[in-house]
């Protein structure tokens, strides 16, 4: 599904990724571990079509097609999905709103008429219950005044709506309680299928306890410097990313 | 000179209930004794040289008298359009709400775009008896000028209510045209427990320049004004709110809540705040909040992740920023509005 080859990349003349390799098969699970400032929110980013960072070599292909020179909007047809490490508030758009709004253009590139609306909102009910989240959250303004676990719950709903075809879990696992991990991990694993992919990044081990992965890469200095099985992600857990750091001198 | 008020009612329904509606030159010759005795009254023509301008010249406009105890059962529209180029036009507007009565007037003007400019110096005088209510919107889409900022409407129009006992002036407007507008749709809060509303978007882009806001003016004892003004600024636009709130020193007991929103896109333009409080009396309760914010790129990134192009994005966040008052408004006008919004604001991403 997604084929990315020597990927360069940097941001205001500081280069960031260098060289970076990694193939996702429909129907796997990818996680990406590396200590801060390795560039896996700038692979996240990247991916997703952010237009601050400059490419500066090497290849990203989704389904054999090339998509470099597809816009983020496009990039989101064609089956991509982010979830956001620090999702940004929109005053005044209600969670509903924006979500109907993102399936319908989706659809308008499609060809596709609007969703009807009893089909929109019999998705949202189901979703929502996956997810549990009340129905009055669905009608506040998104992301405004959302704790950290509601925000990451509001990204899983949109990805259960929108259904990518290859979705990338930046940092969820960031600033959730236990419960918040639950919820978010066992959403993420209802939503898996052998057509779909999901990268996870992420520090810790403990997320991949729940979305058990099956690989498992390290990224350091803009490369993937080591991968392995769902075992990497306890060893480097047990030993530090400076055992990495060693292995590579 | 060139007013040209395309009336748009059901004069029958009206005529039953003693409502006279119609272009204020038919009424200075039906009821020369009723226009009398309001026209002036709220706008003297000494209040300020654009309205002692109208005052001499005045061509048209509308009547609008509302019996007493009577709700006007439809709202009360008129189209304004300026026809020729390089004029002026000199609307005059007088709507009476006798005591208890009820009436939703809509204003909506349009001028096609121009090279030279054009000047459009309106008057509108409300006047609501005790216990009446008269709702008072406006959608303005005047050419606002060309990219480069030649041509375009100039709007300097004076609008002011009076409200005598009980009674309620609601001022909605949104206005996303002309070159340059000034504008303070005023209420007069003369009444004991008398109303004044101030609901507003005002859409500035390329280099267009608006100053406008409110004035309230307590006088009766236990008044109340609520202000609402959203401004969103894009291109090299300036907008400005300027808004007084005066308590006289014999008004007991007055209440006003204001909030003023400034949404800027881009960074050539600017969004400003003119508070002004004249408040003479201890027993007064003042709010005021007041918010600036951008639409960011990382808000248009993540709208963008989801599958909405940019031009969406931001007709979706302006739409959530003007909703408030948007809900004020008439429903169709505010679906209109909705539209409008949209396109005055096409081509601003940068």
């Amino acid at each position: 599904m997604l084929k990315i080859e020597n990927l360069q990349a940097s941001i205001d003349d500081k280069s960031i990724l260098k060289g970076l390799g990694l193939e996702v098969k429909s129907g796997e699970v990818h996680a990406i571990m590396g200590p801060n400032g390795a560039g896996k929110s700038t692979l996240a980013n990247i991916i997703a079509g952010k237009d601050d960072y400059e490419v500066t070599a090497g290849s990203i292909e989704l389904n054999g097609q090339d998509i470099s020179e597809l816009s983020p909007e496009e990039r989101a047809h064609e089956g991509i999905f982010l979830s956001f490490q620090y999702p940004v508030e929109i005053p005044g758009v209600s969670v509903t709103n924006f979500i109907k709004t993102a399936i319908n253009q989706t659809r308008k590139a499609k060809g596709l008429e609007d969703m009807p609306a009893k089909d929109m909102l019999k998705m949202i009910r189901e979703k929502s219950e996956l997810l549990e989240i009340d129905r009055k959250f669905l009608s506040r303004s998104l992301n405004e005044g959302f704790s950290g676990g509601e925000k990451k719950r509001n990204e899983i709903f949109q990805m259960a709506m929108l259904e990518p075809k290859l979705a990338i879990l930046d940092e969820t696992d960031s600033g959730l309680d236990i419960d918040a991990l639950r919820i978010v991990a066992s959403g993420v694993n209802k939503l898996k299928s052998k057509d779909n992919a999901v990268i996870v990044i992420t520090h810790y081990q403990r997320l991949l306890d729940y979305i058990v992965p099956d690989f498992v890469h390290v990224l350091h200095d803009g490369k993937i410097v080591k991968s392995g099985d769902a075992s990497l992600a306890l060893e480097l857990e047990a030993k530090g990313y400076d055992w990495i750091k060693q292995e590579l001198v | 000179m060139d007013s040209v008020s395309v009336a748009t009612t059901f004069k029958k329904t009206l005529g039953e209930k003693g409502i006279i509606f119609m272009p204020i030159s038919e009424a200075i010759q039906e009821h020369p004794e009723l226009v009398r005795k309001y026209l002036g009254t709220v706008v003297p023509t000494t209040d300020n040289f654009y309205a002692a301008l109208n005052s001499a010249v005045f061509s048209d406009g509308s009547f609008c008298y509302i019996p007493k105890g009577v709700k006007c059962p439809m709202e009360l529209s008129t189209y304004f359009r300026i026809n020729e180029g390089g004029t002026g036009q000199f609307e005059r507007t007088l709507v009476v709400a006798d005591a208890g009565s009820y009436v939703s007037y809509l204003e909506g003007c349009t001028a096609p775009s121009r090279d030279e400019n054009q000047l459009h110096a309106a008057v509108v005088e409300l006047i609501a008896m005790d216990d009446a209510e008269i709702k008072y919107s406006t959608v303005q889409n005047w050419y606002p000028g060309n990219k480069e900022g030649k041509g375009g409407v100039y709007n300097f129009v004076t609008k002011r209510g009076l409200c005598e006992k009980n009674a309620k002036i609601s001022w909605t407007q949104v206005e996303t045209g002309s070159a340059v507008t000034w504008k303070y749709p005023s209420c007069v809060l003369k009444g004991d427990n008398s109303v004044g509303e101030f609901y507003s978007i005002a859409v500035t882009n390329n280099y267009q320049q608006a100053d406008t806001g409110t004035k309230m003016i307590h006088l009766g004892n236990n008044t109340k004004s609520t202000i609402i003004s959203k401004g969103i600024s894009a291109g090299q636009s300036q907008n400005s709110y300027r808004g007084l709130v005066q308590v006289s020193s014999r008004a007991e007991n007055a209440r006003n809540f204001s909030q003023c929103d400034s949404l800027l896109m881009g960074n050539a333009c600017g969004a400003h705040t003119f508070p002004y409080l004249e408040v003479k009396n201890k027993s007064a309760q003042i709010e005021h909040e007041a918010t600036t914010s951008k639409i960011g790129e990382d808000q248009l990134f993540y709208c963008n992740q989801r599958g909405i192009d940019t031009e969406k994005a931001i007709a979706l966040i302006v739409n959530g920023f003007s909703k408030e008052v948007l809900n004020k408004l008439p429903m169709e006008f505010a679906v209109e509005a909705q539209k409008l919004l949209e396109i005055s604001l096409e081509g601003s991403v940068g």
